[in-house]
């Protein structure tokens, strides 16, 4: 058994991170059969961190970020193509080009694709950007140089700050606008939400929270001009970026009787897709951004995250277990962990913050700007987030990993702990944002009731 | 040659930033920013700063070449 696993055919749809980082694992893995990655971009796998940050600072070209191999995954790519369809029971991706693949274990990493703006006429107006690819980055990035008079960024998540950040650097002049209370709140909660929109307005981000855009504006010519807002206000502004959070690519998987919808595809600990009836396949495996998976620290909840490091580590697990029998397989039970560099400021999180109802400032504080909060739920660590203080957080995962009780005991801390009394950690419903959280989870929220008593007396 | 820092891993020791200042620099003060294209002549130091990298976050290698397709 395990040496016809080992051999055979596997085709990965998708060659970003995810899918590199698993044909590198496979090959690690022994398997010695045909290995083909699908891509629908036409070129080999590059990094995305960078384009919201060298890439728009002007530090490196946008075509410079190619991801560097492991080891030569000795792999067929078929770049720029595709995949429409996936036919479970006889075995075959559909491609684009009217070609099909057949395999013996698939893997599937299509990720995400930048939200776009709701109008497709103003979505097509010339100066009117999202920020997901290269060419989306190039693009922009062109345009940052040309010195616009003001740039628009619509939504206030991780993206969106990280924009707004790197015009600021470059002198010029920009508005965020976000539907929630505060940016990088669907992420982080109330608390640290307050510091980050102190940090965009100290360094000189015109900011406006609570409003929607209602339309944006072109001259008549077909270029972007400006926006109008919910509360009546206008904006001049001669570049907008949409950065309205993520989609998952799962549109090519509707006719496959995959469990694959909205908010990606739900598989097991071992990245083994769920089928539409719950039933989990043994054939069709899920890694990276387009996965759905349950973690046993939150409850059992189905995750969905945004993550490099996620992609990374599924990617390993997924190929692992595509090439060992069932006893030999391994859970993908990673804790969930980002950063983001902006205005200054280095964030790094571990964990669900959004998991959580109260939280401590437990290191640090925000007039020092250099802080660690750790989140809690129901009296046990669930996460922390550091900022310009990331060498603490390794301390923090293991309390989470040990489910450690809230709020984190003496010894975790560097300052009195009578300041460390809990606040609630003020985490929005997504619904009521503009940008996406990054680190979903796709069940509920911990700390909502999910009935109403209503006395009939 | 292209490089990847897993800044998941980093902890801004900034090791690498004396070792290959022309690649790597802090932004703030433990943001870690880095030309992902090393040219030629920077590879040495480059690999010098890999492996100093108290984290091992560092990545260096070759990209998927387009002949492979």
């Amino acid at each position: 058994m395990t040496g016809d696993l080992r051999d055979g055919r596997i085709v990965i749809v998708g060659a970003s991170l995810a899918g590199l980082r698993a044909a590198e694992t496979l090959r690690d893995e022994g398997f010695t059969g045909s290995l083909t990655v699908v891509g629908d971009e036409p070129c080999p796998p590059y990094d995305r961190p960078p384009l919201s940050k060298q890439v728009l600072l002007g530090q490196a070209a946008a075509d410079t970020t190619g991801l560097p191999m492991r080891r030569d995954p000795d792999a067929d790519w078929l770049l720029g193509v595709r995949a429409t369809g996936l036919d479970p029971l006889g075995k075959r991706v559909m491609l684009a080009d009217g070609e099909s693949l057949s395999y013996d274990r698939l893997l599937i990493a299509t990720g995400t694709r930048a939200r776009p703006w709701p109008n497709p006429e103003e979505a097509a107006l010339d100066g009117v950007f999202t920020l997901r690819t290269r060419d989306d980055a190039a693009g922009l990035a062109e345009r940052l140089a040309a010195g616009p008079q003001r740039v628009l960024v619509v939504g206030g998540g991780f993206t969106g700050s990280e924009i707004a950040s790197a015009c600021r650097e470059r002198g010029l002049d920009v508005t965020v606008t976000e539907r929630g209370p505060a940016p990088l709140v669907g992420a982080l909660g109330g608390t640290l939400s307050k510091l980050a929109a102190v940090m965009q307005r100290n360094h000189g981000v015109d900011l406006r929270c609570g409003v929607t855009i209602t339309a944006l504006r072109g001259d008549g010519n077909g270029r972007f001009i400006g926006a109008e807002l919910s509360d009546g206000s206008r904006i001049d502004a001669d570049v907008c970026v949409a950065a309205l959070g993520a989609i998952r690519n799962v549109e090519w998987l509707a006719d496959s009787g995959l469990a694959a919808g909205p908010r990606g595809i739900a598989c097991d600990a071992g990245c083994r897709a769920f089928n539409m009836y719950g039933i989990v396949t043994d054939d069709v495996f899920v890694a990276g951004d387009v996965s759905r998976f349950p973690h046993p620290l939150f409850g059992y909840q189905m995750l969905s995250l945004e993550h490099w490091g996620n992609a990374v580590a599924q990617a390993e697990v997924a190929a692992h277990n595509m090439v060992n029998p069932g006893p030999l397989r391994r859970p993908h039970l990673a804790l969930p962990t980002f950063w983001s560099t902006q205005f200054g400021l280095n964030i790094k999180s571990v964990g669900v913050p959004t998991f959580s109802d109260h939280v401590v400032i437990a290191q640090g504080s925000l007039e020092a700007r250099r802080l660690t909060m750790v989140y809690g739920y129901q009296g046990r660590v669930t996460a922390a987030v550091t900022v310009n203080m990331a060498k603490s957080l390794d301390y923090y995962t293991h309390l989470i990993e040990t489910a450690a009780s809230f709020p984190p005991p003496p010894g975790a801390a560097d300052r009195a702990i009578a300041a460390d009394i809990p606040i609630p950690s003020d985490v929005p419903d997504p619904k009521q944002l503009s940008h996406g959280p990054t680190v979903a989870l796709t069940g509920y929220l911990p700390d909502r009731r999910l009935t109403v008593v209503q006395p009939t007396g | 040659m292209r490089i990847v820092v897993d800044l998941t891993r980093c902890q801004g020791y900034a090791q690498c930033v004396f070792l290959a200042p022309e690649v790597f620099q802090l932004h703030g003060e433990e943001g870690l920013l880095y030309a992902p294209a090393v040219a030629d002549g920077q590879a040495e130091r480059v690999r010098e700063a890999a492996a100093a990298c108290p984290v091992q976050a560092i990545l260096v290698g070759e990209e998927v070449s387009a002949g492979d397709r």
